[in-house]
Formats: structure tokens, sequence, C-alpha cells
């Protein structure tokens, strides 16, 4: 695919679904009153009348998955809580967006927090939370301080505090703010960070659901997943339904990012394909040929032109040997390198790498340094497999998710581009990396 | 330096979000609040957190070094940023950031020499849209190149405070630092600051402009469906 296209066809603009994205344009939407005649808090009124067990039965019938890259059922989440335990429950919402490629959660907090907010009262009340966490991502100061704001809208509102709109449920909700730190995406290293530790995972089985923050049964949902519940319980699990595919239910924020002539936010059904949201995105910059993409995000094994026609569910994107994670697109062209992006990736999760467990924390700074050398025309042939054998050592066997996503650009950028990796290691192709760069690596 | 009544205050404050008997959870908000008053984690900075939560030192540190926004050395009031992940990388934010460092003759966490500007490179800002991106005191700068990124570091120099791309009007690392810690942002029209770029409004505007609508939304179906569809 190459060049600027003709205006989207009538077919492709109908995929379009502008749900959790449709008050973005309203530049007042983030204060309560101007939310409020956009529909806001109508979803909460209607919620807290109804049993909570029918609350989640109603995200059952709708078929949401997460939003936050494993796509996990969010009905069958929040019904693992147990009832009746005598321990307090916890919301957590996962506001840690920092999967590279990844910019959908930023935007919904800072053009429409309320709707966070009201999706965190409703989800609370189903889980019988009396206490709610958001766990914002440090660096997003300006999506944190609309999320604060409008969390003491609410409180103002009645809608936080004791007795929600005289409904005898009280709940309090908290911004916190992290530090830095992309482990802490993890459920179980943000629930460690958020009891004042160093966000490292936790051994599971026990799952959140019953060992959670405080040892207590928590759900941990991403912001998109808590946004959806207003329009679930407004709309109903049936019209929910009729986006999306089957299995793969809704509309999903799609990110493009990169070499599109309009990169940015596209709410469409899900199941769309890459081909159609280029054809969104004004086509691929002019002088540019698609040449490799991430499906949703820098975890998620990279595809190429020829897989521009599967459909961006969550099933059709495994069988094509990826993952839809979360849904971020970075497109890149011919005049991009698979090995070089491959290696700014490595770098990011060597640097991430919280260090618990060796086969991530060696693996990934093994993995940068061979990098280094076959980007400075150093490399050897033996390389490429040493990076495959590490990539076999961590894959499965590290402790967290992390060392897996760290193996996905390495081992698909081999599968696909197997020949730019020889064409620095046989230099038909000027180094990427000077020597100076190549301190230490070897 | 000493922290004074009002850090106590403002500690206690951050405690209070937490259930009874959890005040650890307050630790990384109480970082953020030293780190508003000395421009990073001082060894004072650590033993108040570790005495106001009775915590070790050695336990408070463990924590503060974990994370990169907590700063182990005076720091200047304006932290430079430039995402250097994938994207922005291949887009021109790798050059920028050499450039920055080359200009500013500091390297990637190091600060001036008239201790005004600390730079650094950082991972995936969750702005790839709007890539090249760089960040002061985290307010975005989108789509720099070696020009516009040069124009801000040297307004910044001259006592000028530029106007991020998109969020609010800067305020100091400190300052920042202490909205960190949970506290509002009480500059007058601050939350207001700041539009919505285009990238965040394309999927939208295109819907917009060509009419499509989604599938036909009725907002009063009841929760509990009737017993023979469920
Ligand atoms: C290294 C790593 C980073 C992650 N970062 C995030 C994140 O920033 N936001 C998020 O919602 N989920 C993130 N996740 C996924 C969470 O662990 C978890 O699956 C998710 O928050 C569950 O919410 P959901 O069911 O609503 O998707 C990350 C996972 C890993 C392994
Ligand atoms: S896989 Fe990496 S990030 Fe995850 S626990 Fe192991 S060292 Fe930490
Ligand atoms: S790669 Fe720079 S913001 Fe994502």
């Amino acid at each position: 695919m190459s060049g600027p296209v003709a205006p989207p066809s009538k077919a492709v603009l109908a995929k379009l679904t502008p749900v959790l994205t449709k008050r973005w344009p309203s530049p007042d939407a983030w204060r309560r009153r101007a939310y409020e005649q956009l529909d806001g808090y109508r979803a909460l009124r209607k919620a807290i009348t109804a049993h909570p067990d029918d609350l989640i039965q109603l995200i059952k019938d709708s078929g949401l998955r997460g939003r936050g890259g494993a796509g996990f059922p969010t009905g069958m989440k929040w019904g693992f809580i147990p009832q009746n335990d005598g321990k307090p429950h916890y919301l957590v919402v996962n506001a840690d967006e920092g999967e590279p490629g990844t910019c959908k959660d930023l935007p919904l907090m800072t053009h429409d927090p309320h709707s966070l907010v009201e999706g965190a009262i409703i989800a609370s009340y189903a889980i019988r939370a009396h206490r709610a966490y958001i766990y914002v991502r440090g660096e997003a100061v300006n999506a944190a301080r609309r999320l604060r704001n409008a969390v003491s809208e609410a409180y103002e509102a009645g809608y936080l505090g004791k007795n929600i709109l005289d409904s005898g449920f009280d709940l309090d909700l908290v911004v916190h703010s992290g530090s830095g730190a992309y482990i802490c995406g993890e459920e179980t290293a943000l629930l460690d960070s958020l009891e004042g530790f160093r966000g490292q995972p936790r051994l599971r089985p026990p799952f959140p659901a019953t060992h959670g923050l405080y040892a207590c049964p928590t759900v941990v949902n991403n912001v998109g997943t808590i946004a959806s519940v207003p329009y679930i319980v407004l709309g109903g699990a049936d019209w929910w339904r009729k986006m999306g595919t089957e299995k793969s239910s809704g509309p999903m924020i799609y990110s493009l990012s990169g070499r599109v002539v309009n990169p940015g936010q596209y709410e469409c059904s899900m199941g769309i394909t890459l081909r159609e949201l280029i054809e969104l995105a004004g086509g691929m910059l002019p002088g540019h040929q698609l040449r490799f993409w991430t499906p949703g995000g820098s975890s998620t094994p990279l595809l190429t032109a020829d897989h521009t026609d599967v459909p961006l569910d969550f099933e059709s994107v495994a069988a094509a040997g990826s993952m839809l994670g979360t849904t971020a697109t970075q497109i890149f062209s011919d005049q991009d390198c698979p090995v070089y992006a491959t290696y700014r990736w490595l770098d990011f999760y060597h640097h991430e790498s919280c260090g618990k467990c060796t086969p991530c924390r060696e693996g990934s700074y093994w993995m940068v340094k061979t990098f280094r050398r076959i980007l400075s025309g150093h490399g050897t042939h033996e390389d490429l497999d040493t990076l495959l054998d590490t990539c076999d050592n961590i894959l499965g066997r590290s402790f967290c998710a992390l060392g897996d996503g760290a193996t996905s650009p390495v081992t698909s950028s081999l599968a696909y581009f197997k020949q730019d990796y020889l064409d620095y290691i046989e230099g038909r192709v000027a180094p990427k990396l000077s020597g100076k760069q190549l301190v230490g690596a070897h | 330096m000493g922290f004074g009544e009002e850090t106590l205050v403002r500690a206690k404050e951050i405690i209070a979000r937490f259930p009874d008997g959890k005040s650890r959870s307050a630790l990384l908000p109480m970082l953020h609040l030293v780190q508003s008053e000395e421009g990073y984690v001082s060894p004072d900075g650590i033993g108040f957190c570790a005495e106001t939560l009775g915590l070790t030192r050695a336990e408070v540190g463990a924590v503060a070094t974990f994370y990169t926004m907590y700063k182990r050395r005076p720091t200047g009031d304006w932290l430079v940023s430039v995402c250097t992940n994938t994207m922005c990388d291949v887009l021109g934010g790798g050059r920028v950031f050499e450039m920055l460092s080359e200009y500013l003759d500091a390297g990637h966490d190091e600060t001036t020499a008239d201790g005004k500007i600390t730079l650094e490179h950082a991972e995936c800002l969750a702005a790839c849209d709007y890539g090249p991106v760089m960040t002061v005191n985290y307010e975005f700068f989108d789509k720099v190149d070696v020009e516009t990124s040069l124009g801000v570091v040297t307004q910044l120099q001259e006592g000028i405070r530029p106007a991020p791309t998109r969020g609010a009007r800067l305020c100091t690392l400190k300052e920042m630092s202490l909205q960190l810690a949970g506290f509002p942002d009480d500059r007058e029209g601050a939350i207001a600051d700041g539009v919505a770029g285009d990238p965040t409004l394309r999927g939208n505007r295109l819907a917009e402009e060509h009419g499509v609508t989604l599938p036909d939304f009725d907002p009063d179906p009841p929760i509990v469906k009737p017993k023979e569809t469920r």
C-alpha cells in the first residue's frame, strides 16, 4: 500500500463508531455540567437502582472484553469477586498507559474524565467496593489534573462519597499518580506499587480477584474497559453487540501512528482491517510503502504488508500469529528498518525490566548488546541463533508478560525480515550505529 | 532542609486517602511531596518519609530508586524529556535528543551548568500520534523537530515559558511535583488550558463530516432482560 488514497469509501466510513470518543470534540466536556448535558451520569442513575448482580450479568451479556491488552471477559472478572466474604473489595483502574504505541487512555481521561469516573462508580457498585483507585501514569499530568478535578466535582454533586444519589451506597475514589515505571502497568506490579512498594509482579495464583489490593478481592480494569460501562448500561448489551464481532464485541479505539497521512484515534467497530484504517487515515504518506506494523503495541508480534486484510479482533489477530493487544497500530514503511526498530523496543524492555527474574533481566541485556553489534556492522550469523535461543529462554519462562513481550519484536522481525539482519551482518548496508554507541557491547 | 508544619499537614492528607493501617500506600505520593520542596529526593526527604510512615530509610530508598520520576540529584526548574522510543525516534526524536544534548552540553539525566535545565530521554509517552514529542515538566510539545525543540529550550533559558501544544501552561518542576503528590492545580484557569489536537479528534471529525451515525441507540432498555431472552 502506498500514496494518499481517495476519500474513504462509504463502506469503510460506516465502520466508524464514535462511542467512547463521542464527547472529545466538546471543549467543555471535562466539566461536570457540560458532561451532564451530554447524557453524563444518566447511566449511574439507572444502574444504582438495579441489583449489583444484574449489572454483572449485563456486562457478561455485552461480551465486553478488557481493553488493557489481554482481552479478558470483564463480566466474568467481576463475577470472580467473592460476595459476603466480610472483606473490603476494591476497584483499581489501570491508567498506567505505557505500552509503546498505545495512546488512547490519556486523551479519554483528558477530554472526558467524568466518563471514567462514572464507569468507576458503576463498576464499584456492581462488585460492592467502597474504595476505588485510579492509578495514573505519573507523566500523564494533564490527564491527572482533569481527572482530579472531575473527582472533586463528582463529590460536590453527590455522585461520590456517602449515600450516593440516596441509594445508601458509599464510595471513595482517589486518583493516584505513579512515578515512571512501565512495569507498573502489569496488574500485580501495579498493586504492589499502590501499596507503596517497588512495582514488581506478584506470583499468581492467588489472583487479584481474591488476593488483590491489601490481600482483598480486587478488580483491576483498564481505562477503556471501565469507560465502556456507562454506555452498556444505557444502551444495553444487545446494542453493544451490534458493533464488533461475535466474540470481540463493541467499538474499539484504534490508535494509528507513524507513516500515514493522518495519524490519530479512530474508534471503529471491532474487526476493521489495517487496510481500512489506513484508508480512514488518508493513506500512507507520499513516498512511503507499508512494510511492517504492530497490531497492538510493541509487545505484539510485528505483521507485514501481507496482513492488511486481517480483521483486527482478538481471534483473527491471534490466528495471524500476533495479538490484538491495545489496538495501537504503529505503521512503518519501506524507509524504516525493522532491525533498528526492534533494537529500540528491546532497549526499552531492557530498561523497564524490573529485575525480578533472570530470563528477562539477563536476556534483555544480552539481546540489546547483540543488536548493537549487528547494527554497527560487527554482527555474525551465530548472533541470529543466539537471539532465537535467548527468546526461547525468555518466552514462557519469565515471571510476567513483560519478558514475553520483549521477545515479540525479535522473533517476528527475524521471521519476516531475516534478510535485513543478514544485510547488516554481511556488510550490504551501512551500519546504523556508530562505534561510540557500541561501547560496552562486547 | 527541614520539612515544616505544612509538609506534615500535607503528608497527613495523603495518608488519609488510604484505609486505616495502610499508610505505606502513601509512600509514592510522599516522595513526590518531598521532591516538590527540594527538586529531588534528598537524604532528608527520605528521612522525612521514613519517619512519617514508620519505615526504615533503606525501605524508602529502595522504593525511591526504583522509579525514574524521583530524581536523585538536584534538578533544574525545567525537566526536558525527549521521547526516543521507536516511533518517535524513527520520526526524528532521536536527532532532537542528540542535538539538544549537544546544545545544552548535558547528557541523559544531566543538568546544565547553570542548573536551570535537566535533560532526559523518555520512553513512549503515550502520544505516538503526535510524534515526535517532547515534554517540559511533563507538558507536551508535539511534532517537534530540531528547530522547534531548540526554540523551546532557548525560551526557557531566557526566562520565557513557552506554551505547550496541549495541556496547561508551564509551572516549575517543584510545583508539578506537588500536583503529582495528588494536590489540585490551583492556578486560575489552568485546568481549562489546552484543547484536543487534531490527531485526537480525527476519527470523530470524519464520522461527523460524513454523517456516520451509531446503530440505533436507545438509552432506556431495562438492565434485567426479560427471562426468556437471556
Ligand atoms: C508489562 C505490562 C504492562 C502493562 N501495562 C498496562 C497498562 O498500562 N494499562 C493497562 O490497562 N493494562 C496493562 N497491562 C495489562 C494488565 O496487566 C491487565 O491485564 C489489565 O489492566 C486488565 O484490565 P482489562 O481486563 O480491563 O484489560 C500490562 C501488562 C503487562 C505485562
Ligand atoms: S519478566 Fe521482567 S519485568 Fe516481569 S518479573 Fe521478570 S524481570 Fe520483572
Ligand atoms: S513513541 Fe514517542 S510517544 Fe510513543
